[in-house]
């Protein structure tokens, strides 16, 4: 608790009715979250849990909107995704470098659970533990009740001002260049990667960080889309709205694979021309092709 | 210092006398009178578009303008806050360049960035001036501010400071936010819960002090002690909120609106949904200005006479 709020002259009593915390459905919802995601994490997850560092004000919240009280509730199904239901195996973890670095992986799978599972990854595997801040798309903040979910897990929005803040403050930044067109593209494209945004790398020439990449395997085929229906995401106002074959993109029960690569390191001016970030990029893009590649070839099927 | 205060005998202006009277000599300019007020306190009840106003000015004396005489009432005609915060800021402004003074203070504010989806977390001090994209009612808010701007380019010789604080709240104070705040069962839109800054009445006086040290000059926001989730402000002061959807909530409240059943315009609402909150490192740089209260404190301060 901060020492300040001892000191304070408490308020009239009339005025203030106060709350505990949890309370309601919702509260007690979050409590038993919670516990969930602590029984399956078990002792160690609680101490690794308390070695993350994050900066909270006297309530609890981090200037972003951090939230690891509540963060620790949302953990709980993404957990069970993670060690039941997707049986995510990482591959190199160890070459995490510590301080500062941009996390950048293919995207796919309709639904960014691949995000959540690199995010869970960091939390429960990677030393020291740590909060991914994935960098999210503007539009998600004009949905109701995800945008505050995002934000309470630590998601930010993916301006490059966000991205600096917390590069500076020592953050590890989970970036998907290819955006919306590898997450919702059709199934015959599957392990293509798509066009990668130059935005990244703009920021770790600036920010001086390490950029690791991590190739994301299985993924691609737990909701395989046969079509974008583009008129109708029009319509919407949705980036995309991919037909899976069970119409809406459930996810079947594949097994993830995420394979961590050596930390890249570059070095120029974050001014420099499209021209010279491109090549980069491209630098960036073959090592994740070839990581998806090779993953590909030495797992032993797509649902075991 | 021989210090001119506009719009002195608002609740921020009597706030900012308090401050300053003890180590400056003060006077005031607005339309209202200021009972109350210490004796060596001259208030010069006039309208500041008023040609009379000159005269202060003309008299000579003045070291330091500080221009706070800025409507906001959405319910009066936008010709009057045209007219009162455009014209009235163009014509003392004006005076200060051309009689001397070497220190002018602008109270802008930083809802003038305007909430929106694609803001950064932190806005800096150039982040461009939005607002009135969605809230027409502000643009003569944000055309305050230009000028301002363009007189710093203009008149190099005057130290101008404008300051752009985020949510002001406090005992005295009637604005939206505060007033908001002390709704017992105020409306939130459903599924959207942003990072809101406050800042304590108490502590914009203090930036505003701090603001005319010599030497001081540029573009500053003003924060309070941090940012919290709206919940968490509702629920610090014991409120019990109603989620309404986001496409029942425009059109609701505009229908309040007009027929005078409420006193929050509609677009207000996009503070409830989308982000609208600053960095206000500069000021804490360049003007050493730390805020006193803490986020407990400052929270509080809207019940406290409510």
């Amino acid at each position: 608790m901060p020492p300040d709020s001892s000191s304070e002259k408490p308020p009239p009593a009339a005025l203030v009715r106060h709350r505990e915390e949890p309370r309601g459905l919702f509260g007690r919802l979050r409590g038993a979250m919670e516990k969930w995601t602590l029984q399956q994490g078990g002792e160690a997850l609680e101490k690794r849990l308390e070695r993350l560092e994050v900066p909270r004000n006297e309530y609890g919240v981090d200037p972003f909107g951090f939230d690891l009280e509540f963060a620790k509730a949302a953990l709980g199904p993404v957990l069970w995704l993670y060690q039941n239901y997707f049986r995510v195996e990482t591959h190199g973890i160890e070459k995490l470098p510590k301080g500062s670095c941009l996390i950048v992986a293919n995207h796919s799978g309709q639904l960014p659970l691949d995000a959540a599972m690199i995010g869970c990854s960091l939390l429960v595997e990677a030393e020291p533990p740590r909060v991914g801040r994935a960098m999210v798309e503007r539009w998600a903040q004009t949905l109701p009740f995800v945008a505050p979910l995002f934000a309470r897990i630590g998601q930010v929005v993916g301006t490059p001002e966000n991205c600096r803040r917390l590069l500076a403050a020592g953050e590890t930044i989970l970036v998907f260049p290819e955006g919306v067109r590898g997450l919702n593209k059709t199934y015959e494209k599957s392990y293509q990667l798509q066009e990668f945004g130059l935005g990244f790398m703009r920021l770790a020439l600036e920010c001086k960080v390490p950029i690791v990449p991590v190739a994301v395997v299985g993924a691609e085929e737990q909701a395989p889309a046969l079509w974008d229906f583009k008129a109708a995401a029009k319509v919407l106002g949705f980036p995309a709205l991919p037909i899976t074959l069970t119409l809406v993109p459930l996810p079947l029960p594949v097994k993830y694979h995420l394979h961590f690569g050596a930390p890249l390191r570059f070095e120029g001016s974050p001014d420099d021309e499209d021209a010279g970030l491109e090549r980069r990029v491209r630098e960036v893009k073959a090592v994740i092709q070839a990581m998806l590649d090779a993953g590909r070839v030495s797992r032993k099927s797509i649902f075991f | 210092m021989n210090v001119l205060i506009t719009g002195i005998s608002g609740n921020l202006g009597r706030g900012l006398l308090r401050r300053l009277h003890k180590d400056h000599a003060v006077q005031g300019l607005d339309r209202r009178p200021l009972p109350g007020r210490p004796k060596d306190v001259e208030v010069h009840q006039l309208d500041i578009r008023k040609k009379k106003v000159e005269e202060l000015f003309r008299k000579g004396g003045i070291d330091a303008l500080i221009h706070m005489a800025i409507i906001h009432d959405p319910r009066l005609p936008q010709e009057e806050h045209h007219s009162f915060n455009v014209l009235g800021t163009k014509a003392v402004l004006g005076f200060a360049a051309r009689y001397g003074v070497k220190k002018v203070v602008v109270l802008s504010s930083a809802n003038n960035y305007g909430p929106s989806p694609r803001n950064d977390n932190f806005l800096s001090e150039d982040a461009p001036l939005l607002g009135s994209q969605r809230f027409a009612g502000i643009r003569d808010l944000i055309e305050v501010d230009m000028f301002a701007q363009q007189f710093i380019w203009k008149y190099p010789e005057v130290e101008t400071v404008i300051l752009r604080p985020v949510h002001i709240v406090g005992p005295t104070i009637k604005n939206a936010p505060s007033n908001y705040l002390r709704l017992e069962r105020p409306w939130t839109l459903a599924g959207f819960d942003p990072m809101v800054q406050l800042l304590h009445q108490d502590d914009l006086a203090l930036c505003m002090e701090k603001a005319l040290r010599p030497g001081a000059r540029g573009i500053f926001n003003v924060v309070g002690p941090g940012e919290l989730p709206l919940s968490r402000i509702l629920g610090e002061l014991g409120r019990t909120p109603i989620p309404v959807p986001q496409f029942l909530a425009k059109p609701l409240l505009t229908r309040m609106w007009q027929s005078r059943l409420t006193s929050f315009p509609a677009p207000e609402l996009d503070h409830l949904q989308f982000l609208c909150t600053v960095d206000g490192s500069k000021a804490q740089r360049e003007l050493e200005y730390r805020p006193v209260h803490t986020l407990r404190e400052t929270i509080r301060s809207v019940l406290i006479g409510g």
